[in-house]
């Protein structure tokens, strides 16, 4: 008897602890959520637990898809969205959000060539629309050949793979097809989800790089970093002013540097087919939407300074991942559009 | 019970105790109800919000809904009719392997293994019926698709299918209608409506099985030993005795694999392809309603997002119709019974 009572006395002690240190946290501590793009979620995983560790304040980033992001931060239930196609100005000035970019990151076409080891293959835009559209379906075809003289291709019918599940990757990979090529750009047009003319759908980008690895012939287009993790042989692609450029972070890096960012009100540019001389010509964005004049100031006020630290110190998580760091200028541009543009 | 047998209760206990029974009979009566009517309930209201989230699509394009082959994000403009014969085709094919094939194992179960084969078999049936679904997608993918690519679809286009390799046709496909569309692809891999059915079919397989095992077990020995008494094979007396004496159970059971078929999504989104373009050969790429919503759903919006509504009001239409089929057939059953 007098064990239990001593037992239950500590008990409701250590209970009583237990429950003034979580209330103690909680008083410090503030929780936002974002939600949207998966194409950010490993990124947005590692800064939140760095900035927990160094601020206590938690983020709970919810990796939904863009659309459902779109539709919480309108609806108001999250302090930010996430969203790999940019919000139309006139739409962001009607709600009173605001958006800006966080990270790049580089979506790279891939094939499976029976002989064609490395990435020897040199394509560019409207060829590989062409590929996309269904006309062009043999390996041998004289218009791929071409462009990679010297390199002899084997004859063999062309797969095409591509995303089953509407996303950002898409969502890029159509729209540059369509600065490049009109035909693509009349008929298909660019979207999270397209009517493929032609091929099969892998879900995700998982499912599209496993696709790519089963079917000899096939074609596909993966973000930068499935195509390193599952050793794929990606395609050169000729950029905008003509060159060949290979796919790796310091081109994904000149297109962000060369876009045309200062003359983007709020940001509003899709930085596909990039003009700078290196720029890879499929490079993307994710930008964060949040309201100009919040709703909840404290969270609003934490959600910045996340953005801020990730955009200055949590860059580094970002290249280990295979992001690309947004460059300076743009970071200094972005941070000058928080001072303008937004009341905290 | 409190009343000891012999004592006879004075009159106001008794009257008291009545009504106390009243009360909790009517409550008892109340709370099923209760329960019956909340199934009752959320049935009617997903099947009404469903019909409601894609009042849009069915406005805009009518009954063209339903035999559209578009599905066309970019320009607005939808069309059910391929993943309703995508769902459909894979569940049939589903059908027809496992009900043979689980026959087979609640007959073999429940009539002709010895008595210490039947729990652990049993057992390892129980735990098919219980691996998750996107562990059959991942081995259909990674496993059975490339499997089938390299090793049985060859011989199936070449032998059965309308787009041979050396683009000769075989007997078959020239003799017999339809087998040449079925069967002809020149799509290089697995992943295809068939490889979805496949592997539909080695998910239901537990369900009916199981099924099927127990109510076999509920034919009475009498039965099936005078049957055998008057010379009857095994086979004999499943078909005669043990089928009809368990059929209406038996075609519940294989319902309920039905159900599930129909409704799969992850395995199916993992092996069926996800094109949405239309084609009716059962080797190349399709989608089903399930895999299609689960693909699209997080990312769509406006009328695309209405039109996945619709999608999934029109599989509910669909599981309905199949459901009004099994009764059917069940009364047709009993009425032949009857004869």
């Amino acid at each position: 008897m007098l064990i239990t009572r001593k037992s239950s006395f500590r008990f409701a002690a250590v209970a009583a602890i237990a429950v003034s240190s979580t209330f103690a946290v909680a008083a410090q501590a503030t929780d936002i959520t974002g939600a949207g793009s998966s194409f950010v979620y490993p990124v947005m995983s590692k800064w939140s637990a760095a900035f927990a560790e160094k601020t206590g304040n938690h983020l709970n980033y919810q990796s939904v898809g863009s659309g459902a992001g779109i539709a919480q931060i309108k609806e108001g239930t999250i302090d930010f969205g996430a969203s790999d196609a940019p919000m139309k100005a006139e739409d962001l000035q009607q709600l009173g959000l605001g958006q800006f970019p966080v990270v790049v990151g580089g979506i790279v076409p891939v094939v499976h060539i029976e002989g064609i080891a490395e990435d020897q293959v040199k394509l560019d835009g409207t060829t590989l629309a062409d590929i996309f559209l269904g006309k062009i379906t043999n390996w041998n075809d004289p218009k791929i050949a071409a462009l990679n003289a010297g390199l002899k291709l084997p004859a063999g019918k062309i797969t095409v793979v591509h995303r089953s599940d509407g996303s950002g990757t898409s969502f890029n990979f159509t729209n540059y097809l369509s600065k490049v090529n009109t035909d693509w750009a009349t008929k298909v047009k660019f979207g999270t989800a397209v009517e493929w003319p032609t091929g099969v759908g892998g879900k995700g980008n998982e499912g599209v790089s496993q696709y790519v690895r089963q079917i000899p012939g096939s074609i596909g287009y993966v973000e930068y970093a499935y195509a390193v993790k599952n050793k794929l042989a990606w395609v050169d692609l000729k950029n905008a002013s003509g060159n060949f450029i290979k796919p790796n972070a310091s081109a994904f890096a000149a297109a962000a540097a060369t876009a045309d960012w200062k003359s983007a009100k709020d940001f509003n540019l899709v930085m596909t087919n990039a003009p700078g001389a290196q720029a890879w010509p499929i490079t993307a964005t994710t930008w964060v939407i949040m309201y100009k004049t919040p709703k909840n100031a404290a969270n609003s006020k934490v959600a910045f300074d996340f953005f801020k630290w990730s955009l200055e110190q949590g860059q580094a998580d970002a290249s280990a991942l295979d992001y690309v760091p947004l460059p300076a200028p743009l970071v200094a541009q972005i941070e000058a559009y928080w001072a303008s543009d937004y009341k905290h | 019970m409190s009343a000891q047998p012999g004592t006879i209760a004075p009159p106001m206990v008794v009257e008291q105790r009545t009504r106390r029974d009243a009360r909790q009979e009517l409550f008892f009566r109340w709370l099923l109800k209760g329960c019956a009517l909340l199934v009752l309930a959320s049935l009617l209201g997903a099947a009404g919000a469903t019909l409601w989230g894609g009042r849009e699509a069915f406005a805009k394009f009518g009954w063209h809904f339903l035999v559209s082959t578009a599905w066309d994000p970019g320009n607005d403009v939808y069309g059910a009719l391929v993943p309703v014969y995508g769902t459909i085709v894979t569940s049939l094919i589903a059908l027809l392997i496992a009900v043979p094939v689980s026959f087979g194992i609640a007959l073999y179960l429940s009539e002709v293994a010895p008595a210490w084969l039947r729990t652990p078999v049993s057992s390892a049936i129980e735990l098919l019926a219980g691996i998750p679904s996107i562990i059959y997608g991942m081995w259909g993918l990674f496993v059975f698709a490339p499997f089938f690519s390299a090793h049985i679809k060859p011989w199936l286009t070449n032998n059965l299918g309308n787009k041979p390799d050396d683009g000769k046709l075989s007997w078959v496909a020239q003799h017999v209608p339809f087998i040449g569309k079925l069967f002809g692809s020149d799509y290089p891999f697995g992943a295809s409506i068939l490889v979805a059915g496949i592997v539909l079919a080695i998910m239901i397989v537990p369900f009916i099985s199981s099924v099927m095992r127990e109510v076999f077990q509920t034919v009475p020995t009498r039965l099936k030993e005078s049957a055998y008494a008057l010379g009857s094979s095994t086979w004999e007396v499943s078909w005669d005795i043990v089928l009809p004496y368990t059929r209406s159970a038996v075609i519940g059971g294989i319902f309920l694999g039905l159900g599930r078929a129909l409704g799969e999504t992850m395995a199916v989104a993992f092996i069926i392809g996800n094109s949405m373009t239309f084609s009716a050969s059962l080797l190349d790429p399709g989608t089903s309603i399930a895999s299609t919503i689960a693909n699209q759903f997080s990312e769509a919006s406006g009328l695309q997002k209405s039109s996945l509504m619709a999608l999934a009001f029109l599989l509910f239409v669909v599981t309905f119709i199949v459901l009004l089929i099994a009764r059917l057939m069940l009364r047709q059953l009993k009425r032949k019974e009857g004869n």
